[in-house]
């Protein structure tokens, strides 16, 4: 245990819990000047989060501990999950105990309990919540699987950390496997976090909503939890990426203390260009009905397998 | 120790042994529960706790062999004990003793066979399967492999009053008879001209590889159909759903695991040096396998059809690292194969634990709610917290979900597959690497299946009325369910205690050594050097800490009241039930997108109909497209050559006759 290790560690975590309700703010700000409407201010997260904390919780009559705890695990997977993405820097206490396939059964763990927590109620918008989540992740997940799969086939390792170095370090090529997996990424990064064309992170109609429908029942401190949670996994998804198709600046082995400090202007550009990317796929498509989303979580998990394959021919 | 037990495999035949008796003396007074259930029962508990003790003793310790002086004349039983024996014992012994408190407490007054037979077959059950194990000649084998399908056929029928109940009993029964003919048949290759059918003369048989061939597809085919390899599947989830809760468990959680035990047994340790070329097979049907049934599981609105679904699920994914060891080690890979290895005896151990505490969670609410169609349940886990909450361990174990031990054993498989491509064979090297993502959808699909189970059965709102009478377990059913959960934790969270107790098992198995690496013990590193590692303690520790830190810190600063009140659903006042999504609904999504999977009938009601049917069926193809026509073919074979019964003394003599003569003819 060195003492860079827990600095960046602590770094990372801490940057994730303050950050991740400003990344999300800066998309909705980006889409509002992209489709043309005055925008929300970029703090507007936070103060709902804190706006929500300071609320007397309304929970339903018939709601099982189960309902009441899950906002917390599904908080706390977010955080650990925060922890093993290399956002700043590679040398992290989690780089043993946690590799990438953990991390996706990390996620995953966050996902059964969103869901268990939707069906507790047993309204009719929270089994739906659930059941749509559910048919998304068991797509995403696997494409997402295949996407590491490929780095790490690529660095010969499947801890994060190992991968965004050997990536980092390695000269600046061009690996055609992980472009498609770029795609693939992309696209499961779309559909896990709730965002158009699988869901509408704006909308609250009830025909067509996943996330939303199952927090519905949730008020206060907890729902306050979910979101900062939602905000989280769209930063981790966002980090996740930049560790396996952007790793420059990244604080790698032997740099000292002053790299880690310049990774962290650095992950601040790479997330603004990841939101405003974001925020134009999120304006020029359009939301898919929810029995097209297989098709699209299906395309994904292709492009995953397809990058497999050309790394497996190519070697690349 | 006294000196009648002076060795691990004694002691594991008087335990065996001492479970044949406890079945006896459950003949002793047939008719009285409180005997059964208080008495024997724990007994046999106690029994298969210190099997598992013995076995876990013996792990490490050189193999033994003992001849029983029982067995037809000049045919003496043979029976051994090895790595690989100790570790399915310790399976059997460890999920049994679980399984076993629990059903003390199950069994009831009621339709069906007498509590004292059915404590009779139910110990003769567990015995046989630990006979199967310790089993050294093919004669012994075939005895307690026979006692095994007889004694799960007649736990099955329990309740022989329902025409249902036969049925299935009686496809099991089938299909358990032509596996076991096809591993009959296997142990007859296998001699090798010899004439002697201990295992020892097997191994000592030379057998050209293609010779060799032959008993690998046979046993692979008559353990196949004991494992419910799609398509010899279709009797898994008709039994399982049949037996008694206990029963499925034992059946699922340890019967399935036998027939992993044979084919391992016959493949590396009886044939010796499998080609790589012959793990493709198990390898293709594993991934089969997994994939269909998962996607059945989650179709099924049963709940025990739903875990034996499952149930093959699993199996799948162990036959695929079966299959994915032989073609490591087949190419010279050792380590990689001893991997492939360690990920499917781990996914078997795993298996008997979690699946062992699903069944006996459906057990508990079957009786007390009478239900197992997922339609009539829901929001159980107000009425039954204890069998609620232990289901979800078995549950989220099953999912795959860290830090529990389903995941580790999907791990160990997913790093094996991870290797794949460095096979040296071209073509077969790009394609490993896709099983990898099979493996990776059937697991993300089990969660799916996970979600539905347990949010349907117990979350919600109470599907029907009567639920609202259902009670909790009772304290012996509560202890088994403990325990089993409590095998799950330690399973999860101690990967590298129970990779060090597999390691002799694999090194009997393929000879080769893992390479140790210089882990500290909470750290799991399969294979030093290649840097890949996972520990689930750290895992299980920052998660629990995070949420204890996030709990104290929001009661801390923004401490503020809790007011329940019925749910808003977004206003909607008049929430009834029948609002839920129903175990059909939950199917829904899967139904779509894996359509060509099911035989789909749908009866759609006219808009004119005055009391309109929505029906939807979804069935077994492999069901309608192979065995119905198979039985029309045998049914018409059977009529074709029933004209040579004419019911006529004269005309049987008349065959007897020429028989003779022919044989005579051909004799002389």
């Amino acid at each position: 245990m060195k003492p860079i290790e827990i600095v960046t560690q602590v770094l990372e975590v801490i940057a994730a819990l303050a950050a991740a309700p400003l990344f999300l703010g800066w998309i909705n700000q980006c889409r509002a000047w992209l489709q043309n409407r005055s925008a929300p201010s970029l703090w507007l997260p936070y103060r709902g989060i804190h706006k929500l904390f300071h609320k007397d919780a309304v929970i339903a009559e018939h709601a099982s501990p189960l309902f009441r705890v899950a906002p917390y695990i599904v908080f706390g997977a977010m955080v650990v999950a925060a922890g093993i993405i290399p956002s700043m820097g590679t040398r992290l206490l989690f780089t043993n105990a946690a590799d990438a396939i953990a991390l996706v059964g990390l996620l995953a763990t966050a996902r059964v309990f969103l869901s268990l927590a939707a069906m507790d109620i047993g309204t009719a918008f929270g089994t739906l919540g659930a059941r749509r989540e559910m048919m998304v992740g068991f797509l995403a997940e696997p494409a997402l699987l295949m996407v590491i799969f490929v780095a790490s086939l690529i660095s010969a390792t499947t801890a994060l950390p190992a991968i965004t170095e050997s990536l980092a370090t390695q000269q600046l090529g061009l690996y055609p496997s992980l472009a498609f997996t770029a795609i693939a990424f992309t696209m499961v990064l779309l559909a896990e976090n709730a965002r158009i064309p699988i869901d509408n992170p704006a909308t609250h109609l009830e025909l067509t909503m996943i996330h939303e429908a199952m927090l519905l029942e949730y008020s206060a401190r907890h729902l306050a939890l979910m979101e900062w949670a939602a905000a989280l996994k769209l930063f981790n998804y966002a980090c996740i990426g930049f560790a396996l198709f952007a790793p420059w600046g990244v604080s790698t082995g032997a740099s000292g203390p002053g790299a880690l400090l310049a990774s962290i202007p650095l992950l601040a550009a790479k997330l603004a260009l990841a939101g405003g990317a974001l925020a134009l796929i999120e304006t020029v498509s359009a939301k898919l009905r929810v029995f097209r989303a297989p098709e699209f979580l299906a395309i994904a998990f292709l492009f995953a397998v397809l990058g497999l394959l050309v790394h497996l021919l190519l070697g690349a | 120790m006294t000196p009648l037990i002076d060795s691990s495999l004694t002691a594991c035949l008087g335990l065996i042994a001492l479970w044949g008796l406890i079945g006896l003396a459950g003949l002793l007074r047939p008719m009285s529960l409180g005997f059964v259930g208080r008495t024997l029962f724990p007994l046999g508990a106690l029994c298969g706790a210190a099997l598992a003790v013995v076995a876990a003793v013996s792990l490490a310790a050189p193999a033994e062999q003992l001849t029983l002086k029982v067995g037809l004349p000049d045919l003496p039983m043979h029976v051994r004990r090895d790595a690989l024996t100790s570790l399915f014992l310790f399976l059997l012994g460890a999920a049994s003793a679980g399984i076993s408190v629990f059903a003390a407490g199950y069994f009831r007054r009621g339709h069906g066979t007498a509590p004292g037979l059915l404590c009779l077959q139910y110990h003769l059950f567990l015995a046989s399967m630990g006979f199967v194990l310790l089993a050294d000649d093919a004669y012994a084998f075939m005895v307690a492999w026979e006692t095994m399908a007889l004694t799960s056929y007649f736990l099955v029928t329990t309740q022989h009053g329902l025409a249902e109940i036969r049925r299935a009993g009686f496809l099991y029964l089938l299909i358990a008879h032509i596996g076991a003919i096809a591993i009959l048949l296997s142990f007859g290759v296998m001699q090798g001209g010899s004439w002697q059918f201990t295992f020892d003369a097997m191994r000592g048989a030379q057998l050209t590889p293609h010779q060799a061939m032959i008993p690998f597809l046979l046993a692979l085919f008559g353990f196949g159909a004991k494992a419910g390899l799609v398509p010899l599947h279709v009797w898994l989830p008709e039994a399982h759903p049949a037996a008694p809760s206990p029963v499925s468990a034992l059946m699922s959680g340890v019967m399935l695991k036998t027939a992993v035990y044979g084919v391992l047994r016959v493949t590396f340790d009886l044939l010796g040096h499998p080609q790589w070329w012959w793990g493709l097979l198990p390898l293709a049907f594993g991934l089969f396998s997994a994939l269909y049934g998962v996607v059945f599981a989650a179709a099924q609105t049963d709940m025990k059809r739903l875990l034996a679904y499952s149930s093959i699920e699993n199996m799948g994914i162990i036959f695929t690292g079966f299959g994915l060891a032989i073609v490591f080690l087949g190419v010279s890979m050792p380590s990689l194969g001893a991997l492939a290895l360690i990920a499917l005896l781990y996914h078997s151990l795993n298996h008997a634990f979690m699946k062992s505490l699903l069944f006996l969670g459906t057990g508990a609410v079957l009786h007390s709610t009478g239900e197992r169609n997922l339609g009539r349940l829901g929001g159980l886990i107000h009425r039954m917290p204890w069998v609620a909450w232990l289901t979800l361990i078995g549950a989220l174990a099953l999912a795959g979900l860290p830090p529990l031990n389903g995941f580790v054993s999907e791990w160990l498989l997913l790093q094996a597959f991870l290797f794949s491509h460095e096979v040296p064979r071209p073509f077969i090297n790009m394609l490993l690497p896709l099983g990898a993502a099979l493996v990776a959808l059937a697991a993300a699909l089990a969660a799916y299946v996970m979600v539905k189970f347990f949010g349907v059965i117990f979350l919600g709102q109470p599907r029907e009325a009567t639920l609202t009478r259902a009670h909790d377990a009772g304290v012996l059913e509560r202890i088994g369910l403990i325990w089993l959960a409590l095998g799950c934790f330690a399973l999860g969270l101690l990967p590298t205690l129970v990779i060090g107790a597999l390691r002799s098992v694999v090194e009997q198995l393929s000879g080769a050594e893992l390479p140790s690496a210089h882990a500290p013990w909470w750290l799991l590193v399969p294979l030093p050097g290649r840097r890949a590692s996972y520990s689930a303690m750290v895992f299980f520790i920052a998660i629990a800490v995070v949420v204890v830190v996030t709990m104290f810190a929001v009661r801390l600063f923004y401490h503020r009241h809790v007011r329940r009140a019925p749910p808003w659903d977004c206003g909607f006042g008049r929430l009834n039930a029948r609002m839920q999504d129903s175990a059909e609904g939950f199917g829904q999504p899967i139904r779509h997108i894996f359509g060509p999977f099911f035989a789909m009938k749908r009866e759609l009601p006219s808009p004119f109909d005055p009391a309109p049917r929505y029906r939807v069926t979804a069935g077994d193809r492999i069901w309608q497209g192979l065995y119905l026509p198979l039985g029309t073919l045998v049914q018409r074979v059977a009529d074709a050559f029933a004209w040579l019964q004419q019911g006529r003394i004269a005309t049987y003599l008349l065959y007897s006759f020429v028989t003779l003569v022919v044989l005579l003819a051909l004799v002389l």
